[in-house]
């Protein structure tokens, strides 16, 4: 009997765990989704209890960010920035991580070493005199400047996780391919390159979400309203005065915050295996 | 007509020879990330070290050396040593909090349980989402009048209405919220990668040692904890490298106030060299966390070398 008991008091400690985990990662978004759809009169109120809706929800604030603000201006900048930079990116990741991968000299190893950690040099570090090669090159204020300022960090960042998926490729298939007339570079090209779809897919997705996660450079970089990609315009640009419009922040955060959501969540085994870079064997 | 081709194909050939050297293949293959990297982090990182040493602003943009004097004249300056506690503060606080969460979590997620891929999807969301738009959604729910925690607990009658807290007003309830919300920011990511490790151990080990006595808690410290600690330390340098850097929270939420009390590294070099245009005095100030980095480097490239062995 006492037993049993142990073991439904170990159940319910469990789930209380759970619970306690999923409130705590949860909770600020079901904030935003509450936020985002309370009327006004409702949103400050302090006498309402504020978890559920106490009058009908309304889209108001919705049509209000899409109608009156420059919300979809940003939407489109950060998929223009986000497009230009997985670009650059597949460019130069996808040989550079296969050229780590197959590289057998120390070399190798040390090169594949020096861009993981020029991923660990941080925004904060750069800014400065980033900022001043952007007004040298006239890019200042403009969203250009970030998509020359991405690839910084997804470069390092997807040829290290590249570097892994091409290592898990048997280079046997490259070789037959060579032995049947190919080249090198067209070993490279029509064999390597259609076996790692699936991990360029992967790239592709994190290129994108580290463009819309970015904040400091386009915080630095950009001041202009229109150029702003989305993150920043939500967070900085819909404050006027000392007022903030929380019904329209939040919808404004959601929208940009739900398909990186989804992403991660689909990629995220992959992302995992590419960042510890074989640190488990 | 062999003749006439000939000279035709004999560069072509010889840049096929080029290209079907291994070697010169994966240099060339390489030199695009290379290059790009060397010249916007590279050269900006040297760029950055000499700013320090010179007077340098927007408004004068000279390469007059001046020495130590930056320093000296940062040094000087109370705020900014309050700024540098703060960041250790900041990182540390966050990361011993996010690892505790983070190994908590990891605890109860190894346990299969029916929902268990949706809990882990929501369990993902702080790390996911993008920190600047998460740092708003708990600005509203610290903000000073309609505050869903301060509702709360003046729901459960733990405070009157008078003397709720005022989050983001009090020096040291400010701190308390940025490291909240960092640690909340990476716990997810802490849950992964102990997860990550804890799955990649063979199950014969752990049944070994159970075999050989190991109750729970030595088998958690003395076997667990030694295997996994190389993939955790990569999760931990990730962490503490971007926390220590980190900016976006503290200008979002508490833009360092009040009065400076969560004032960290990043923000105040953002705010001498960005806004005030006195680019020497910030990249000075942003020079200072370049220890701390080396630090962790020399760190990271001994655990590589152990993995290696």
């Amino acid at each position: 009997m006492p037993r049993a008991f142990s073991r439904s008091l170990r159940e319910v400690a469990f789930f209380f765990g759970i619970t306690f985990f999923v409130i705590l990662a949860a909770f600020p978004f079901y904030w935003m989704v509450i936020t985002a759809f309370k009327p006004n009169s409702d949103l400050y109120d302090v006498t309402n209890v504020p978890f559920w809706f106490n009058e009908p929800p309304t889209l108001e604030h919705l049509t209000y960010l899409f109608k009156e603000t420059l919300f979809a201006r940003w939407l489109l900048n950060s998929l223009m920035i986000g497009v230009c930079v997985t670009m650059i990116t597949l460019v130069t990741a996808v040989p550079a991580g296969y050229s780590l991968a197959r590289m057998t000299s120390r070399k190798g190893e040390a090169l594949g070493i020096a861009i993981f950690l020029t991923y660990l040099v941080p925004p904060t570090l750069l800014f400065l005199p980033l900022s001043r090669i952007i007004a040298e090159l006239g890019l200042q204020n403009s969203m250009w400047s970030l998509v020359l300022v991405y690839p910084t960090f997804t470069i390092p960042f997807c040829s290290w996780l590249l570097m892994g998926f091409f290592k898990a490729l048997p280079p046997e298939i490259e070789e037959a391919a060579i032995v049947d007339g190919c080249s090198l570079f067209g070993a490279f090209i029509k064999m390597a390159i259609p076996l790692s779809l699936p991990a360029i897919l992967t790239v592709v997705i994190f290129t994108f979400t580290l463009t819309l996660q970015e904040f400091v450079y386009a915080l630095t970089f950009v001041s202009s309203s229109s150029q702003k990609p989305v993150t920043l315009g939500v967070s900085t640009d819909l404050i006027r005065g000392d007022v903030f419009f929380w019904g329209e922040i939040m919808a404004g955060a959601l929208i940009a915050a739900v398909p990186v959501a989804v992403a991660y969540n689909l990629f995220l085994d992959r992302f995992i295996s590419g960042i510890t870079g074989g640190a488990i064997k | 007509m062999a003749v006439i081709a000939e000279p035709v194909t004999k560069p072509v050939s010889r840049l096929h020879f080029m290209l079907d050297r291994r070697e010169v293949l994966e240099n060339i293959l390489i030199a695009p990330a290379i290059i790009y990297v060397l010249l916007l982090v590279g050269l900006p990182l040297l760029l950055a070290m000499y700013y320090s040493v010179s007077a340098y602003t927007i408004y004068n943009p000279t390469w007059q050396f001046v020495g130590l004097a930056n320093f000296t004249q940062i040094i000087d300056n109370p705020n900014f040593l309050q700024t540098l506690g703060n960041t250790f503060i900041f990182t540390f606080g966050s990361q011993l909090l996010g690892l505790v969460l983070g190994k908590f979590g990891a605890f109860l997620l190894l346990r299969p349980f029916p929902g268990r891929k949706i809990v882990r999807a929501l369990i993902i969301l702080p790390f996911a989402v993008p920190v600047a738009l998460a740092t708003i959604a708990w600005q509203w729910m610290f903000d000073s009048l309609y505050s869903v925690i301060n509702w709360t607990l003046i729901a459960a009658s733990i405070v009157t209405r008078e003397d709720a807290p005022n989050w983001l007003g009090n020096p040291y309830l400010a701190m308390l919220c940025v490291i909240i919300i960092n640690a909340w920011r990476f716990f997810p990511f802490a849950i992964v990668i102990f997860l990550a490790g804890i799955t990649a151990i063979p199950q014969d080990i752990i049944d070994a040692a159970t075999v050989d006595g190991a109750g729970f808690w030595r088998r958690n410290y003395q076997i667990i904890l030694p295997m996994i600690l190389p993939i955790v330390a990569i999760g931990l340098i990730f962490g503490i490298v971007f926390t220590f850097t980190d900016l976006s929270i503290v200008f979002l939420l508490t833009m360092g106030g009040p009065v400076g009390a969560t004032s960290v590294l990043g923000f105040a070099g953002f705010q001498t060299g960005i806004v005030s245009g006195d680019v020497s005095h910030g990249a000075a100030i942003s020079l200072f966390m370049l220890p701390v980095l080396l630090v962790v480097v020399i760190i990271t490239l001994r655990f590589i070398r152990r993995r290696e062995i």
